[in-house]
């Protein structure tokens, strides 16, 4: 066999090279395909975020020409920002996904609010008990979530199949072994799979790819004037009236932008100029702050993140 | 490291060339203690890989914990980064697969951060599954441990083509160029042994960050570049087997009457439009009329993308199925014999099946035989009935229907199973299936190299065997003989075996076993039977009123319809 030469061996100059980010596609589509082949009823949870916005772009991607084979599931808190509600009610109207809404609706009933919780016992009622809530009426026995290992140190270690007890907890010492691209779906009745079809792909490769791509994502990533209040070190947004004022707060009118999206009470904006995907991605790529810190839910206690996903948190 | 000026100038310049960017998947391995995380945290706080309140975390954490005593206050303890679970935080020990991302202008990093300890192999062979690159961390104080050796040696065994050992730690040996010199001879030789295309070492300390990321001033005796410029360097995109198709179905697309479409990752090799494919294990010959994608379709198509085919022809074909170029198939075998790592607490248990997922498919499975067991530390294999948690060992499998497999060594994609434990449905083991076929059933039960898929291959058609039975014997080797003409006609290799009481179905078989279209005439009542394959034995009507000729015709058209060949 012939020596290649150092020109064959540039990739840049091999036409049968796949970039980084394509590898990645074609990685999660393949993923999201194992799934969908895999068990009886799948579900995407769909949080309205950039990098659920990619996960369908892919998924898309994936079983085209059909349609989606499986339904999107919003675990809603009902205390998102206005601008994504609407947003999750066009695109999923556009791309013609079925979306499924799932309330904690006897939480709601009895109060519970960001307010007089705590951010962590908000989260574990609004969004852990809501998610297995939903899982279990419906029988899903997978679900993709839009998660990436990058986020945060305990997400560094789940398994692409991340197995699920009948409780819905995970079990970090004792995973499955994943090797290749051969993962084990296996599962007995009631327990279930997490697949992270994102789970290589980092924050730039997500924005990266919504800009390539032209993914339509939630107007709040841009920078606009916003009416904010200063909250414990965060910039809050007071997206409509049940946010409640302390005293002495009062709304002014601030130019910012959200790194990730949430509750909007939980939500820490930044002050930024802009307006574009790419200075978006400038910003980023030169920004010295990881993005969940503007979450204000990992910050309770060192681990916090690991704490909540052994209960079940995505 | 990230190119701030040009991101602050020309920020859409710089997502071209972050755009362009190929991808190194590395595993970074290390016996406890010899700085591997360290080394992580160096690679991604010298990259501007690590934030600053991640930072800020690490260092509260670094006062905090004063776990390993291995920074002062005002260093940072980068391993308490990597290290991301509770218990290895109060263990101060890593304990399971950890995956960390960086880039630089060259390359986008996956790095598979895993855990040293012999009890943790497991996890080892888990981040190297994937790799293109192995680091192994030396500490220049303790020289090569036996774990080092086995370090390389699973590396190798998981088909990691680039190994880079790091001889760390250079900074408590005075940066002694005969320390290095030392360890890179005796560890050099052991990886000689082993299936490497190239190894190479780098003197560092992760600590301080000489020849990690920036060259170091304090030995200045090295003149081979820092570790990072090695990782952005080495030729990654040749180690691609872009030659033998290999197209596992996953998914079949149909989304109404008008569209089929087979979607799949390219597992190796090149697919064009208007290539002739054959679907295993039907053994159906087609073209493929179209390579779609989401952004439209693609005359060719290459590992590792994820496409859907169109077939020209409405053959069976679903998930498990594999398409490959005709003149150049997988072997397809119900038995093989592989090297396994074992991954359970629970023992290899012979007497059991385990379930095999390879591919896009599931089968069962049982361990035959377990062959040996090779110590990682000096090669030697020695003989064992079973296998234990984090044992290495080469066993013989068998399937309950073939599977369309390679030797990993040419091929990963196709070469790699896991076996997984069907009561508690636990992975159990990773296997890699070795270039040695299986041996086969041959005439007398004797092994064979052979495989018949690879008779398959030269012969144009699959072995066949049948057997005529009419009230004369003479009529009835008059209509073998018959058929075995027709046969040869159209091209087809056929022998009709002599009546003799040494022609029992087992020799048929092991004629048709060797590709041969094997005929077989008895007295008996009027009655003709077939099997193509491994398929099952059917009964063909024979109407002893039929003339002869028309009689063969019907067997010939027979053993055609149930794929003994392709075409006509």
């Amino acid at each position: 066999m012939p020596i290649p030469s150092d020109s064959a061996l540039d990739p840049r100059r091999d036409p049968r090279r796949l970039t980084h980010l394509r590898q990645l596609e074609a990685e999660s589509i393949h993923i999201l395909r194992e799934v969908a082949a895999e068990f009886d009823r799948p579900v995407m949870l769909y949080s309205i975020g950039k990098d659920s916005s990619v996960m369908v772009r892919l998924a898309q991607k994936a079983f085209a020409p059909g349609p989606l084979p499986f339904p999107l599931l919003h675990v809603d808190t009902t205390w998102k920002f206005r601008a994504m509600y609407e947003h999750r009610e066009a695109w999923t109207k556009q791309i013609g996904a079925r979306l499924i809404v799932h309330k904690n609706e006897r939480a709601l009933a009895e109060g519970i609010n960001p307010f007089d919780q705590g951010s962590n016992r908000y989260t574990t009622v609004m969004k852990t008990h809501a998610l297995l809530d939903a899982l279990r009426v419906h029988g899903f026995d997978a679900a993709f979530g839009g998660a990436r290992r990058d986020e945060e140190k305990s997400r560094a270690k789940e398994r692409i199949y991340s197995f699920r007890d009948a409780h819905g907890q995970w079990d970090p010492k004792n995973q499955r072994p994943e090797l290749w691209s051969l993962y084990n779906g296996r599962i007995k009745k009631g327990e279930s799979i997490r697949a992270f079809p994102l789970s290589n792909w980092t924050e730039l490769d997500v924005w990266q790819y919504v800009w390539l791509e032209n993914i339509p994502i939630v107007p709040l990533y841009f920078a606009a004037p916003r009416p904010v209040v200063e909250r414990d070190g965060a910039l809050i947004m007071v997206d409509d009236d049940r946010m409640r004022l302390r005293p002495g707060e009062v709304p002014r009118t601030e130019v910012v932008r959200f790194r990730t999206l949430g509750c909007y009470p939980l939500s820490g904006a930044i002050r930024s100029n802009a307006t574009t995907l790419p200075e978006i991605i400038r910003e980023m790529l030169l920004a010295t702050h990881s993005e969940r810190q503007g979450r204000l839910i990992d910050h309770d206690e060192e681990g916090s993140m690991e704490t909540k996903k052994r209960e079940g948190y995505f | 490291m990230i190119d701030t000026d040009l991101i602050e100038r020309d920020i859409e310049g710089y997502l071209r060339q972050h755009e362009e960017k190929e991808l190194l998947r590395f595993v970074a391995v290390g016996s406890v203690d010899d700085g591997k995380s360290t080394l992580i945290g160096r690679l991604l706080h010298d990259t501007h890989g690590l934030y600053e309140d991640q930072l800020e975390a690490v260092k509260r954490a670094s006062i905090k914990g004063a776990t390993r005593g291995a920074a002062a206050e005002s260093e940072i303890d980068f391993s308490l980064f990597t290290d991301g679970l509770k218990a290895e935080r109060e263990q101060g020990i890593t304990i399971d697969v950890a995956y960390r991302y960086f880039s630089t202008s060259k390359r986008k990093f996956i790095i598979a951060d895993t855990p040293g300890h012999v009890q943790y192999t497991r996890n080892m062979a888990t981040g190297a599954s994937t790799a293109n690159v192995a680091i192994i961390l030396i500490d220049a104080r303790l020289g090569i441990l036996p774990q080092s050796r086995r370090h390389a040696y699973i590396a190798s065994l998981l088909g990691i083509p680039h190994l880079v050992v790091g001889v760390n730690k250079m900074d408590l040996r005075d940066w002694s160029q005969d320390v290095f010199e030392a360890i890179r001879a005796e560890l050099g030789a052991f990886a000689e042994r082993l299936a490497f295309k190239d190894v190479h070492f780098v003197p560092i300390s992760a600590l301080r960050g000489d020849n990690v990321v920036h060259p170091s001033e304090s030995m200045p005796w090295w003149t081979g570049g820092t570790l990072l410029e090695l990782l952005e360097t080495l030729p990654i995109s040749a180690d691609r087997n872009l030659d033998d198709l290999r197209y596992p179905v996953q998914y079949v697309i149909r989304p109404d009457l008008t569209y089929r479409g087979f979607a799949g990752q390219i597992a190796s090799g090149v697919v064009r439009v208007g290539d002739e494919v054959v679907a295993l294990p039907s053994n159906k010959r087609t073209r493929v009329v179209s390579i779609d994608t989401w952004e439209g379709p693609r005359d060719e198509a290459f590992a590792p993308m994820s496409v859907s085919l169109r077939l020209a022809d409405e053959i069976d074909v679903s998930r498990g199925d594999m398409l490959a170029h005709p003149h150049d198939l997988p072997r397809v075998d119900a038995a093989f014999e592989a090297m396994v790592v074992w991954m359970s607490e629970r023992p290899l248990d012979p007497e059991r099946s385990y379930l095999l997922k390879h591919t896009t498919q599931m089968v069962r499975a049982r361990v035959e035989q377990v062959r040996a067991i090779t110590d990682p530390e000096t090669l030697e294999p020695r003989p064992a009935t079973t296998l234990a948690l984090n044992d290495i060992g080469r066993i013989a499998v068998r399937t309950q229907r073939p599977i369309f497999h390679d030797a990993y060594a040419k091929n990963r994609g196709s070469g790699a199973f896991v076996l997984i434990d069907s009561i508690t449905n636990d992975t159990v083991a990773a296997g890699m299936i070795v270039d040695a076929p299986a041996p086969a059933l041959a005439p007398g039960g004797e092994r064979t190299q052979v495989s018949a898929a690879e008779r398959r291959a030269r012969l144009g058609q699959s072995g066949a065997a049948v057997t005529v039975a009419l009230p004369s014997l003479e009529d009835a080797r008059a209509l073998a003989w018959v058929l075995e003409r027709q046969l040869f006609d159209v091209g087809r290799v056929a022998f009709a075996l002599p009546a003799s009481p040494l022609v029992t179905e087992g020799a048929l078989l092991a004629c048709a076993a060797g590709g041969l279209v094997a005929i077989a005439a008895e007295r008996g009542a009027p009655r003709a039977r077939l099997r193509v394959g491994d398929a099952e034995w059917t009964d063909v009507p024979l109407d002893p009123a039929e003339e002869r000729e028309r009689l063969a015709a019907c067997l010939l058209e027979a053993l055609r319809r149930r794929g003994a060949w392709d075409g006509h």
